[in-house]
C-alpha cells in the first residue's frame, strides 16, 4: 500500500483512534503503519513513549491521579486507597468491568488544588476519600462527566503594586498586534532587546537573539512554537495565562511570526491541559474572524499567519525544546542531540523559534505596553516581573506575579507559609533552598526561578521529597542516554538504602560522585538537573543525612543475612514436608 | 581541504576543518572511547555518551564536535578518565552482561572498552532487571539484557520498503530494542548478518550464526598485545618484612580460580620459597591458624555460609581481593537474581522433570546452609581491596597482583592478559 500520510500528523492521528476507540488495539497500530509507511513496531515505539496512549485496554473511565510532592503531603495515599476500593481494582491492574483504568502520573499542574486527577482528561481537584466514593458512584449511575467535573481557577495572589504588573492586569485582545503596522519586523525585535526579554521557561535565553537568529536564515517556511508543555511539578502560570489571556499569548506568537518572516505558528499544548485547547482554540477562531490570522494580516501586505494546537500525550521531557520538535514530528520525544540550535534547523528542519507561553505574552505587553513600563518593574541587571506558582505549605497557594529582585524570606510571608524548613525553586530540577539562603533574591544574578515555588514546613521528610523527585526523573526519562537513563535507578537503590539506615559517610560520597557524573555527562537537561536535589539536599541540610547514617566499618551494612535469606525461609515453609 | 591547527590538552595537532573530532582524533593516534558513533551516521547519535570531553571547559559529547582552528579540546584528565569510565561502568550495571557466557566476548565494544579502561568492578550496583528474550523473530533473537541503547540498529536497519526493523519501545529504563516480525522476515541473510555485526554488543544474535568468528579470530583477538590496561587501583598496602601468608577460598565459585592458580606451574616452586599457604583448599587447610597478609576471594556470595567464611576473611585478612568474574558481580550464579529465588527453587525441585513422587521438596536442614535471595558480589558484603576480573583470570594476572600486593613490585597488565571471559 503506498502511503500518503505525513508523519508530523501522526500524534493527531493516534489521538483521533484513542478518543474514538478507547485504547489503540494491535490492529489500529498496524493500519497507522500503513498509511503512515512505517513498520509497525516503529508505531509502537512511538506510542509507548506518551504516557496517556493506551494499548489494548479501553475502558469507560481513565483516571491519571497525580503523584507529585505537594500532593503526597496533602492526602495522595488516602485519594489513591479511596480510588481502589471504590472501584475496586488496584492502580496499574485491570478493571474486569472495563469501567475504570487506574494510573498514578506526573505533576498535571494542578500544585495549588492538591490532591488533583484527572478522568477522561477533566480536572477534579481538591479530593477527598468521601468526594472519590461520590464521583465513582455517579460516574457508574452514568452521570455526566462534564457536569461533575471543576474548573479550576488560578488564584491570582499578589501582584506589583504602583501598576507595575505586567502579566496580571486586563488585556484587550488584539492592543499588542495593532502596533505592528507601524513597526518593522526590525524594530519588533530591538524592542524585545530594549526590555531584555528572556524565555521564562527557566533558561532565560535573550529571545531577541533567538528570534534575530531566525529571521537571519535564508529559507521560505519558518515556525513559530508556542511551548505550553508546562511539565515541571509545581507549575501551573502557564495554566492561567492560557485560561485567562489566550489572547495575550497568541498576540505574542503573531508578532513573533511578524519579526522572523514565519507563516505558521504551532502551540503545542500539553494532554494535561487538553480541557483548556477549546479556550485557545475559539480564540483562535475569533482571531480568523477578525483577519488577525490568515492572509495580509491587519493589511500588512504579504503577512500571513495562521495559527494551530498541537496536543502532547504525556512526557515531561517533551517541555525541552527539541524534544518538543521531535513529538510535533511525530517521532519518540527524545530531545535531539546539540548540533544545531531550532533557529537553525527546528521543526521539519526549517528554521523555528520555540518558546514558551509567558514569553509570548511578556512579548506582547511589551509592544502593548512599552518598553518603558516593563522595565520600570524589577532590578537594573534583571528588569521586569516573573509569574510564580506558589504551593504546598502556605495559607495561600496560588499565582504571584513578582518584580525581580524579591526575596525568598517575602514571597514566603506574602503566602503565609509558617515553619518553613524548605523550599524546591523551580520543580525538581531547579534547586533546594535551606533557611540559610531564605534572604536570597529571586533574581537573574542569584536564584533562577522558572515558575515553580514549592514549600515544606519543619514536619515534611527530605528524604521523602528527594525520593519523589528520584521517582519522577525515572518516570519522565526518555531514556536515550546512559547516564539519564541508568543514573536515575541507579541512584533510586540508594535513597533506599538511606530510607533503611544501612549508609556510612562513603556512601554518601559516593552518591554525590555518582551525582556529578550524571550533570557532566547527560545528553539534556533532564538528566543534567536530576540529582540535583539529592545532591542539594545531602550538601545543605546536614541532619538530613546524618539522622541515616552509620559509623564506617569493612562489613557492608547494607547486607543484612537476616533479610536476605528470608525468600529462602518462606519457600521452605511452603513446601514443608511438615505441615 | 587544508589543515588547521587544533589542540587535545594542550597538544598541537592539524586536521581538516569540519571533521569530526573522535575521527580526526583517531587517525593522529588519540582514542577516543565511543560507542554510539559512527562516520556514516551524521549528525551523530551522541546517545552513549562514553566520548565526554571538554571543550572551552564545558562537558561535551566529543562524538558531536567538529574540528575547527584553536578548538581547545580537554580529554586525558583524572575527572575526565573517571567520567568516561564511569559511564562505560553504568553500562555494565544496567544490562546483565555475563560475558563468559556471552557469544559476542571478543567481539563485543562494550568488553573492548572495559579493558581499555581498565574497569576492574564496576562502582555501581549491578541492577539485574528481568528482560525477556525474544525468540519469535524467524532469523533474529533479541536479548535486550545485553542492549545498550545504542540506536544504531534502530537508525541503519532498514527493510527493502524502507521501514525500520528495529525501534525503540517504552521509555526510560523499561526502553527496549525490539524488532518487527514482518520486516525482520524481509531481511535477506546478509543483511540480518549484517544488523548482527553492527550491534555493539550481543543484543542482537542470528540463528546458528551468533558465534560468528571462531575464538582466536575474533575481533579483539588480534589487539596489539604490547597494549597496557590502566588499572587504577589503589596503591599498595604496606606489610611487615620476612614470609608472607596466604590464604585463599572459593565461595560460590567452579575452582576455576584456583585452577587458574595452579597454572603457574613450576612458578609455584618459586612461590611457596617467598610466600606460605594458611587456609586454602590448595593444602586443605581448614582453619585459619594465623593472621594473614592477603586473602584471595573466589567466588560471590549464594548462601549463608558463603557470607561467614568471607566475614572470617576480612577478619583474619590484612588484604582481601576478589578474584574472577563471580566474586566481582556475582557471575553466572547471579544468572538467577532477575528471577525471583522461589521461582528458581520450583523449577529445580518442585516442578523438575526428574523430581520424584514425594521427593518433591526443597532441601532444608540446620546442618545446611541457608540460600540468599540472590547472589552478591563479595564486595556488597565486606570491603574488598582489589579486583582481578577473568573467568579465570590468567595466573599471569593474577601472579603479577599479588606480587604487587606483597613486595611493592610495580606491575602493568597487557590486554591479552586481561579478559572478563
Amino acid at each position: 500500500m503506498k502511503s500518503n500520510k505525513k508523519r508530523h500528523h501522526l500524534l493527531d492521528a493516534l489521538w483521533k483512534i484513542q478518543n474514538q476507540h478507547g485504547c489503540i488495539s494491535d490492529d489500529q497500530v498496524q493500519k497507522i503503519a500503513d498509511q503512515f509507511g512505517m513498520s509497525s513496531i516503529e508505531v509502537e515505539g512511538v506510542v509507548s513513549f506518551y504516557h496517556f496512549f493506551k494499548r489494548n485496554s479501553a475502558t469507560t473511565f481513565t483516571v491519571y491521579l497525580s503523584n507529585n510532592i505537594v500532593s503526597k503531603f496533602k492526602g495522595f495515599s488516602k485519594i489513591k486507597k479511596a480510588f481502589e476500593t471504590g472501584v475496586g481494582v488496584s492502580f496499574g491492574k485491570k478493571d474486569p468491568t472495563q469501567m475504570f483504568d487506574l494510573h498514578e502520573t506526573s505533576c498535571i499542574g494542578l500544585s495549588d488544588v492538591e490532591p488533583a486527577a484527572l478522568i477522561n482528561f477533566r480536572p477534579f481537584v481538591n479530593l477527598t476519600s468521601a468526594r472519590v466514593h461520590k464521583l465513582i458512584f455517579y460516574l457508574k449511575a452514568g452521570a455526566d462527566i462534564d457536569e461533575l467535573c471543576d474548573h479550576p481557577q488560578s488564584i491570582i495572589q499578589f501582584k506589583p503594586r504602583n501598576n507595575k504588573a505586567t502579566f496580571l492586569r486586563t488585556y484587550q485582545a488584539g492592543k499588542a498586534i495593532n502596533q505592528l503596522p507601524s513597526l518593522s519586523p526590525e524594530s519588533v525585535i530591538e524592542l524585545m532587546r530594549l526590555a531584555d526579554l528572556r524565555g521564562m521557561g527557566g533558561a532565560f535565553f535573550p529571545t531577541h537573539i533567538k528570534w534575530d537568529g531566525c529571521k537571519k536564515q535564508n529559507s521560505r517556511s519558518k515556525y513559530v512554537v508556542c511551548n505550553a508543555d508546562e511539565g515541571e511539578p509545581g507549575t501551573f502560570k502557564d495554566r492561567l495565562l492560557i485560561q485567562e489571556y489566550p489572547s495575550l499569548c497568541i498576540d505574542g506568537m503573531i508578532a513573533c511570526g511578524y519579526s522572523i518572516g514565519a507563516h505558521e505558528g504551532i502551540i503545542y499544548l500539553r494532554a494535561e491541559y487538553n480541557y483548556l485547547r477549546k479556550k485557545l482554540e475559539d480564540t483562535i477562531q475569533a482571531y480568523k474572524k477578525k483577519k488577525w490570522l490568515g492572509k495580509n494580516i491587519l493589511n500588512i501586505k504579504n503577512f500571513n499567519f495562521n495559527i494551530r494546537v498541537q496536543l502532547g500525550a504525556g512526557a515531561y521531557v517533551c517541555g525541552e525544546e527539541t524534544a518538543l520538535l521531535q513529538s510535533m514530528e511525530g517521532y519518540r520525544g527524545e530531545p535531539r542531540p546539540k548540533v544545531y540550535f531550532p533557529t537553525e534547523r527546528g521543526f521539519l528542519n526549517k528554521p523555528t523559534v520555540v518558546n514558551n507561553v509567558e514569553t509570548f505574552c511578556k512579548a506582547a505587553r511589551i509592544l502593548e505596553l512599552g518598553v518603558d513600563h516593563i522595565t520600570a518593574a524589577g532590578l537594573p541587571e534583571s528588569k521586569g516581573t516573573k509569574l510564580i506558582s506558589v504551593s504546598g505549605d502556605c495559607k495561600k497557594p496560588g499565582i504571584y506575579e513578582i518584580e525581580w529582585g524579591m526575596r525568598i524570606q517575602e514571597l514566603l510571608d506574602l503566602s503565609q507559609a509558617k515553619n518553613t524548613y524548605a523550599v524546591q525553586v523551580s520543580g525538581p530540577s531547579g534547586e533546594l533552598i535551606s533557611s540559610a539562603e531564605f534572604e536570597r533574591k529571586i533574581a537573574l544574578n542569584d536564584l533562577k526561578c522558572g515558575g515553580s515555588f514549592m514549600i515544606f514546613n519543619q514536619e515534611r521528610n527530605l528524604l521523602d521529597v528527594v525520593q519523589n523527585f528520584n521517582q519522577f526523573f525515572i518516570d519522565e526519562s526518555c531514556g536515550v542516554c546512559t547516564p539519564c537513563r541508568a543514573g536515575n535507578f541507579i541512584l533510586s537503590r540508594e535513597i533506599r538504602k538511606i530510607r533503611r539506615g544501612l549508609m556510612d559517610q562513603n556512601d554518601i560520597n559516593k552518591i554525590l560522585k555518582w551525582g556529578k557524573i550524571m550533570r557532566y555527562s547527560s545528553r539534556c537537561g533532564l538528566g543534567q538537573t536530576a540529582p540535583n536535589s539529592l545532591i542539594q539536599a545531602i550538601e545543605k541540610f546536614p541532619d538530613f543525612v546524618n539522622e541515616y547514617l552509620t559509623a564506617d566499618n569493612v562489613l557492608n551494612k547494607n547486607f543484612n543475612l537476616k533479610e536476605a535469606v528470608q525468600d529462602y525461609e518462606k519457600a521452605i515453609l511452603k513446601y514443608s514436608r511438615y505441615e | 581541504m587544508s589543515k588547521v591547527p587544533f589542540y587535545i590538552d594542550g597538544e598541537k595537532y592539524f586536521a581538516e576543518a569540519g571533521q569530526n573530532l573522535i575521527e580526526a582524533a583517531e587517525k593522529l593516534g588519540v582514542f577516543i572511547p565511543s560507542l554510539c558513533h559512527y562516520p556514516h551516521i551524521d549528525p551523530p547519535l551522541a546517545t552513549c555518551r562514553a566520548c565526554t570531553v571538554n571543550i572551552d571547559g564545558q562537558p561535551r559529547a566529543g562524538c558531536l564536535c567538529k574540528i575547527k582552528e584553536g578548538l581547545m579540546v580537554e580529554f586525558d584528565t583524572p575527572d575526565l578518565r573517571d567520567n568516561r569510565k564511569a559511564v562505560i561502568e553504568m553500562m555494565f550495571a544496567e544490562g546483565n552482561h555475563f560475558c563468559p557466557a556471552c557469544e559476542k566476548s571478543g567481539d563485543c565494544d562494550l568488553q573492548h572498552l572495559g579493558y581499555k579502561t581498565g574497569i576492574t568492578a564496576t562502582r555501581f550496583p549491578h541492577l539485574f532487571i528481568d528482560r525477556v528474550m525474544d525468540f519469535n523473530p524467524k532469523r533474529i533473537v533479541i536479548e535486550p539484557s545485553r542492549c545498550i541503547k545504542c540506536q544504531r540498529c534502530v537508525e541503519e536497519v532498514l527493510s527493502v520498503d524502507g521501514k525500520k526493523v528495529f525501534s525503540f519501545k517504552n521509555r526510560g529504563n523499561e526502553m527496549l530494542v525490539s524488532v518487527d516480525y514482518a520486516e525482520e522476515a524481509k531481511l535477506t541473510e546478509e543483511e540480518a548478518l549484517r544488523a548482527m555485526h553492527i550491534c555493539p554488543v550481543g543484543a542482537i544474535m542470528v540463528r546458528g550464526k551468533s558465534l560468528a568468528r571462531p575464538f582466536g579470530h575474533r575481533k579483539y583477538d588480534d589487539e596489539e598485545s604490547s597494549d597496557l590496561i590502566p588499572i587504577s587501583q589503589a596503591p599498595s598496602i604496606k606489610t611487615s618484612g620476612g614470609k608472607k601468608t596466604v590464604a585463599t577460598t572459593s565461595l560460590a565459585g567452579c575452582f576455576g580460580c584456583h585452577m587458574s592458580m595452579l597454572d603457574l606451574d613450576l612458578g609455584i616452586l618459586d612461590l611457596i620459597e617467598v610466600v606460605e599457604f594458611n587456609k586454602s583448599p590448595l593444602n586443605d587447610i581448614k582453619n585459619f591458624t594465623q593472621r594473614c597478609d592477603i586473602g584471595l576471594i573466589e567466588g560471590g556470595c549464594c548462601n549463608s555460609e558463603n557470607v561467614e567464611v568471607l566475614k572470617k576473611f576480612r577478619e583474619m585478612c590484612d588484604i582481601l581481593v576478589s578474584i574472577g568474574e563471580c566474586a566481582i558481580y556475582g557471575g553466572l550464579p547471579a544468572m538467577r537474581n532477575t528471577i525471583p529465588l522461589i521461582e528458581c527453587l520450583e523449577e529445580s525441585y518442585i516442578n523438575s522433570l526428574t523430581s520424584e513422587n514425594n521427593e518433591n521438596i526443597i532441601p532444608a536442614h540446620e546442618d545446611l546452609p541457608k540460600i540468599l535471595d540472590q547472589v552478591y558480589s563479595c564486595h556488597e558484603i565486606v570491603k574488598i581491596d582489589y579486583w582481578i576480573p577473568g573467568c579465570p583470570p590468567s595466573a599471569e594476572h593474577i601472579w603479577k597482583v599479588v606480587k604487587n600486593l606483597l613486595f611493592q613490585q610495580d606491575y602493568s597488565v597487557l590486554y591479552p592478559e586481561f579478559k572478563y571471559d
